[in-house]
């Protein structure tokens, strides 16, 4: 294969005197939808959070289109093109939801705004009708809508989405999900999803990490995570009745 | 629109239905509960004014203290709090409850159009006003109006519309605003004693003096938010005023620095010889020329504060001190620079309060560390926040109840022949500063102009990408 787009070489990454990440490996390529699954407290935020540079990692090496990410801080890395929408959304509540989209597009091309801001509202037609209204008065799925809607209007080469179904609803789920796989397909947009709904995320996703305590213990494809029998039942225990 | 509002007004009354469907017996309920109300603001205005005004410590002919109590005005005033209690509870406060569980009210058409007159209205006013103040006072009178209440004021507008940057604008609470008002202030005081430059020279160098010193404040402070940063903001404005109090040879400390230059009309001083702005233009020479110039000058520099807020809001940089008001980490997520974000903001913040500095300096003629106390900056801050964080207009309005307000108890000289002679209003105006504020909170929660008006509209974007379409084709 070709050399990937992200590739993580034993990051380890410390809060204070924990350590949270313990030497993680793992390899992104262009076109991908790459899925993290785990328990609580597994590490698969900070993982999220130490690709974005903050916190930094303390050993390793993260790579990202060809040059060396470690040390860089986080704006800067978010103007090569690595977008994420962070945990708890984090969307601006007092903006109005075409600012808060706005703001998603600061390291783009103004000329392209016009172009992506129509493809967002295509992807999540019901930001559309919420264009004045504040960030902050939106719902729960509407405002995850919001912040992925915000990450893509970057124009990423790498989207990084972290537990986008939280506190959904099945049907929103469902949508948001549907969202990144046109995403992918159509756009081109490589993927980087971290997900306890260990199920759905391992069917949409091309390949698959497990994570147990800071340390990566599980990869394949997707479809093929999900029929392992120690991923069944640690992760998908009554999953599918839903 | 108004009727959902309605609707939302009536519910909480829902649940009381059941107590009486009888107007008058929820008449009575509501009576019943209005008096224990009152009764207990009677018994905490008791409490509350029993060591403050029921005993009096006075000193005799022996210089001794004696203890005297003043019961009748004790019981006057906790009647009075009862009274005012039981009128709000019968009257406003129901309604005020009301509007409180309402969500946040639709703004009606007649509303909008008249916030879209308030402006050039307005502006038109403050600019016509020396013109007003003479016609109405004539010119010697005129004078106190024009230079206590005009400039005054203008000054806390400007004041307040730098500060808002920062705090209202990136959300960065600023406790020593006043230490760059104090900087710009002394480098015009001393640069134009020193070296002789003009006002116009000095003004710019000023806000530029200024914002290096918001830099340089900014720096340590990057990494604080909230109350960690409003504490060292403090210090830092506390740090500046003993600095300007100790350093006796450039600052000439508590004795303050006098005969500062005025400001020139275009090299034209305002003076009552030869070549003076009177004799110049063929007038008689009044005090009154200087003052208007001044409140001209002042009036440009805070509309030019406005002007500059308004349009640096609908660029990356001010859109992105908004967003950084509301989360810092998604800004950074975002590819913002949150270091550079936060450090102009702080420079432009000071920058305003620079020239608004030199002007104070160049319009007293004299300046001394006493002018840049903390209560400054804490009326500063208190005139933002009532008038609503962000808020262009709110502010405006809030420093004209504020500053107006307290100058204007010194007008008050009627209320002599109600109190009798002894009584000095002056005195009074800390209490109704406060006052002023609780009452704001109370029936304003968010500042006097809470709405946040959207930087950009889907429509505007439309304009622009249409002119770019032109231009192409061009």
């Amino acid at each position: 294969m070709s050399e990937p787009l992200l590739s993580v070489r034993g990051v380890t990454t410390f809060y204070g005197r924990v350590q949270a990440l313990k030497g993680v490996d793992l390899d992104i390529h262009d076109g991908e939808i790459v899925t993290l699954i785990g328990a609580n407290g597994a590490g698969k935020s900070t993982l999220m959070m130490t690709i974005c540079g903050n916190p930094q990692a303390r050993d390793g090496v993260i790579m990202f289109a060809g040059r060396d990410i470690t040390r860089l801080p986080t704006h800067e890395i978010a103007r090569l093109r690595l977008a994420q929408a962070p945990e708890g959304r984090r969307i601006f509540p007092r903006m109005t939801v075409l600012e808060n989209l706005q703001m998603g597009a600061t390291v783009a091309d103004p000329a392209m705004f016009a172009r992506d801001l129509e493809r967002v509202l295509e992807l999540f037609p019901r930001l559309k009708q919420r264009l004045a209204q504040r960030g902050g008065t939106l719902s729960g799925g509407e405002q995850q809508m919001l912040a992925i809607g915000r990450a893509l209007m970057s124009r990423p080469r790498l989207l990084l989405l972290d537990e986008p179904s939280l506190g959904l609803a099945p049907l929103l789920v469902r949508q948001i999900f549907e969202a990144i796989r046109l995403l992918n397909q159509q756009d081109g947009v490589t993927v980087f999803l971290v997900e306890q709904n260990a199920y759905h995320a391992l069917k949409l996703a091309h390949r698959g990490y497990v994570m147990v305590n800071g340390r990566i213990t599980l990869s394949g494809k997707g479809r093929e995570l999900l029929e392992r029998p120690e991923v069944k039942s640690a992760y998908l225990e009554g999953a599918r009745l839903q | 629109m108004s009727a959902s509002g309605d609707r939302a007004g009536e519910q909480p009354r829902a649940p009381r239905g059941p107590a009486g469907p009888i107007p008058a017996a929820r008449a009575i309920d509501r009576l019943a509960s209005s008096v224990r109300e009152a009764a207990i603001t009677a018994a905490l205005a008791f409490g509350l004014f029993l060591p403050l005004i029921g005993f009096e410590t006075v000193t005799n002919m022996r210089n001794e203290v004696t203890l005297k109590t003043r019961w009748p005005l004790l019981f006057a005033i906790t009647a009075a709090v009862a009274i005012g209690r039981l009128a709000y509870m019968l009257t406003l406060g129901p309604a005020l409850g009301r509007r409180r569980l309402r969500a946040a009210p639709a703004p009606s058409a007649w509303r909008a159009r008249a916030g879209g007159l308030f402006v050039p209205f307005a502006i038109a006013l403050v600019v016509l006003y020396p013109a007003l103040v003479i016609v109405l006072n004539g010119s010697s009178g005129a004078l106190k109006w024009i230079d206590n209440f005009g400039i005054q004021i203008l000054i806390y507008v400007m004041l307040g519309w730098g500060l808002n940057i920062v705090v209202g604008l990136a959300g960065l609470l600023d406790l020593g605003y006043v230490a760059f008002y104090a900087v710009g202030a002394y480098s015009y005081a001393l640069l134009a004693k020193t070296f002789g430059l003009a006002f116009w020279i000095l003004l710019p160098l000023a806000g530029i003096l200024a914002s290096f010193w918001g830099i340089l404040l900014g720096f340590p402070v990057l990494r604080l938010r909230g109350d960690y940063l409003a504490i060292v903001t403090l210090a830092f404005g506390e740090i500046i005023r003993i600095v300007l109090v100790n350093w006796v040879d450039l600052t000439n400390g508590y004795a303050g620095i006098g005969g500062i230059p005025r400001p020139t009309f275009f090299g034209i001083p305002f003076n009552a010889g030869d070549d003076g702005f009177a004799a110049v233009f063929g007038l008689e020479f009044s005090p009154l020329h200087r003052t208007i110039f001044l409140y001209y000058i002042i009036l440009a520099l805070a509309l030019l504060t406005a002007y500059v807020t308004v349009r640096l809001r609908r660029l990356p940089v001010g859109r992105a001190w908004e967003a950084l008001r509301e989360d810092e980490i998604a800004c950074r997520s975002l590819g913002i620079n949150t270091t550079n974000t936060k450090l102009t903001a702080f420079a432009m913040g000071a920058m305003f309060a620079g020239f608004a500095g030199s002007f104070f300096a160049a319009r007293q003629g004299f300046i001394s560390p006493e002018s840049f106390t903390f209560i400054e900056s804490a009326t500063i801050l208190s005139i933002v926040v009532l008038g609503g964080m962000g808020s262009q207009i709110g502010v405006a309005i809030a420093a004209v109840i504020m500053i107006g307000g307290t100058e204007i108890m010194r007008e008050l000289d009627f209320l002599k022949d109600i109190f009798g002679q002894t009584f000095d209003p002056t005195q009074y105006r800390m209490l109704f500063f406060g006052l002023a504020m609780v009452v704001i909170m109370v029936v304003r929660p968010r500042g006097l102009i809470s709405r946040r008006e959207p930087s950009v509209f889907l429509r505007e974007r439309k304009t622009i990408s249409a002119d770019l379409v032109k231009e192409g084709r061009g």
